[in-house]
């Protein structure tokens, strides 16, 4: 038996168990299991593609895992629940370097002429591992608040866009045309892939990194998918097609969640524009004893957090008053919003790393038509995923995305810094709502501070 | 008939990710995400072609770089994904 045909029986076994694995991880009570099993695939995988390759030296593979392992291990143990849209940014960044190297470096390797299909992969795991690459990093910059995380845009943005296109379409038939390591198309098409990865995520504000995430996670898969091809390798095409698949599902969502579509997400430059009209009224503050005695006799309670929530940290002080609220008799309950926070799923892991069982959080869907039993709504640094304006003002930016409904809820607590409008820049009419109190002042703070009025 | 194969098994993977991820609860979507997120680092395995080569120098600097940003992807993301879940809990375990 060739060595060949045994590492083609082992991708096999791996692309069963990547399946396996995450099938499992579609359910919170096989999900460890299910990591684990798509670890255990690529592990096989990695050992046959190892075997298989005619490895004759083994200096820059031994030097780049143990470069490679240090520094992902290190990142994944250190890293702050808070940071972790970030990390997965940059991991994902990663892997579509990868990507892009694995498609450069065919083009050193090719005994014979590259024939023009090999080229076009390459040109394509070029192009999307650059994208991703540097896509990822601008998305690390913007949700470690490293550079400006809104919408960046400038006049001929789209002319300027267009042009890029159009260079890299250029480039590309120009390289396949006549494939060769040393083309100068070929390092055109390096630069101008870079480069589209900037100008793809500039464009799009902070609100709406869940979706350049999950875009950006389907974007690498497409990569290893790319670069199978140019390398003809079946485990990279199967993985490489499972993970873009299971990014444009989530990214789907992410736009339905938000009533929008993906051109417009990644076209509008949202957050840039106000237009909406101004919000005018006088909020009710409320000090945290006051808060105290209404918590104190509520039955019903639902927390709804959102970004603000990881920012201040507050996840675990927010559990606790749960907690205490539970033993005072109270049902409790956790809304959250598929959108809240900078990724999809951000703040059930927030929720899940304070000690949260996952049966209190509960879905959008499931809370709004009971939202009316609910005497205390506690908004915890949410702002646009809790706007009444989504559904009220047509003129709003943000109208027609499904929003929590918690003015609707007996009492609304908003937990709050100062009076600034959210990150999209709009207005919130339900600070001045008849039903809404403001707790004003850093959300763990004040959270502790009812925390120790109970006690 | 090389290109027909592997493009087959292209279509059938892409049809299958969307079977097996279209049913999943939020609660899990971002351990999901960094899990696929690990997947993609399997341009390791192509990886390797490049970097043990002693054919040319810039495929096994290029090949070696790239074993060691896939090998950040695969690491990290699998790792991350483990701290992450191993935080979920249901109101049974919770209690014990």
């Amino acid at each position: 038996m060739s060595i060949d045909l045994l590492a083609n029986l082992a991708y096999i076994l791996a692309a069963a168990l990547f399946i396996f694995g995450l099938k499992m991880l579609g359910s919170p009570a096989t999900a460890k299991r299910g990591n684990l099993l798509s670890s255990t695939a690529m592990f096989i995988a990695v050992v046959s593609g190892l075997i298989s390759a005619e490895v004759v030296s083994y200096e820059f593979i031994i030097g780049g895992m143990i470069v490679g392992a240090t520094v992902g291990a290190l990142a994944a143990r250190l890293v702050a629940m808070t940071s972790m849209p970030e990390m997965v940014a940059l991991f994902n960044g990663s892997g579509g370097a990868s990507s892009l190297l694995v498609g450069w470096a065919t083009l050193y390797l090719g005994t014979s002429e590259t024939s023009t299909f090999t080229a076009a992969t390459i040109v394509l795991a070029i192009l999307i591992g650059g994208l991703t690459f540097t896509g990822s990093l601008i998305a690390y910059g913007k949700l470690s608040e490293r550079i400006n995380s809104a919408a960046v845009v400038f006049p001929l943005q789209r002319f300027l866009n267009a042009g890029l296109l159009l260079g890299i379409v250029a480039c590309a038939v120009l390289f396949c045309l006549e494939p060769s390591a040393t083309s100068p198309y070929l390092y055109a098409l390096l630069g101008l892939a870079l480069v589209l990865g900037v100008m793809a995520v500039i464009p799009i504000g902070g609100a709406d990194m869940p979706v350049v995430i999950s875009l950006l996670n389907s974007y690498s898969g497409i990569a290893a998918c790319a670069a199978g091809f140019a390398v003809g390798n079946n485990i990279l095409i199967v993985a490489g097609a499972l993970v873009g698949a299971s990014g444009i599902i989530l990214t789907n969502i992410m736009c339905k969640a938000m009533n929008r579509s993906l051109t417009n997400v990644l076209f509008s430059g949202f957050g840039a524009v106000k237009s909406a009209k101004a919000v005018e009224g006088e909020v009710k503050p409320v000090s945290v004893e006051d808060a105290y005695y209404i918590l104190e006799a509520a039955s019903n309670v639902c927390f709804v957090p959102g970004y603000g929530m990881a920012v201040a940290q507050a996840q675990h002080v927010v559990k606790e008053l749960g907690k205490i609220l539970e033993a005072n008799g109270c049902e409790v309950s956790y809304a959250i919003h598929p959108v809240a926070g900078r990724m999809p799923g951000h703040m059930n892991v927030l929720l899940a790393e304070a000690d949260v069982p996952y049966e209190q959080l509960v879905e959008m869907d499931d809370i709004n038509p009971r939202i009316e039993n609910v005497d205390v709504a506690i908004v915890i640094g949410a702002n646009d995923v809790v706007n009444p304006s989504a559904r009220e003002d047509s003129d709003s930016p943000i109208y027609g995305m499904p929003i929590i409904n918690v003015d609707q809820a007996r009492t609304v607590f908003v937990l709050k810094r100062s009076m600034a409008s959210g990150f999209s820049g709009v207005d919130n009419p339900l600070f001045f709502g008849e039903n809404t109190r403001m707790l004003f002042g850093d959300a763990k703070e004040s959270i502790s501070g009812v925390i120790g009025e109970f006690g | 008939m090389e290109i027909v194969f592997l493009t087959f098994i292209l279509v059938l993977s892409v049809f299958l990710g969307f079977e097996l991820i279209s049913k999943v609860p939020a609660t899990l979507h971002t351990p999901l995400m960094s899990g696929a997120n690990a997947i993609s680092g399997i341009t390791l395995a192509g990886a390797f072609l490049a970097a043990g080569t002693t054919s040319n120098e810039m495929a096994s600097w290029l090949g070696g770089a790239a074993v060691a940003f896939a090998t950040v992807n695969v690491v990290g993301g699998y790792l991350v994904t483990d701290r992450m879940l191993s935080m979920f809990k249901s109101k049974r375990s919770a209690q014990s």
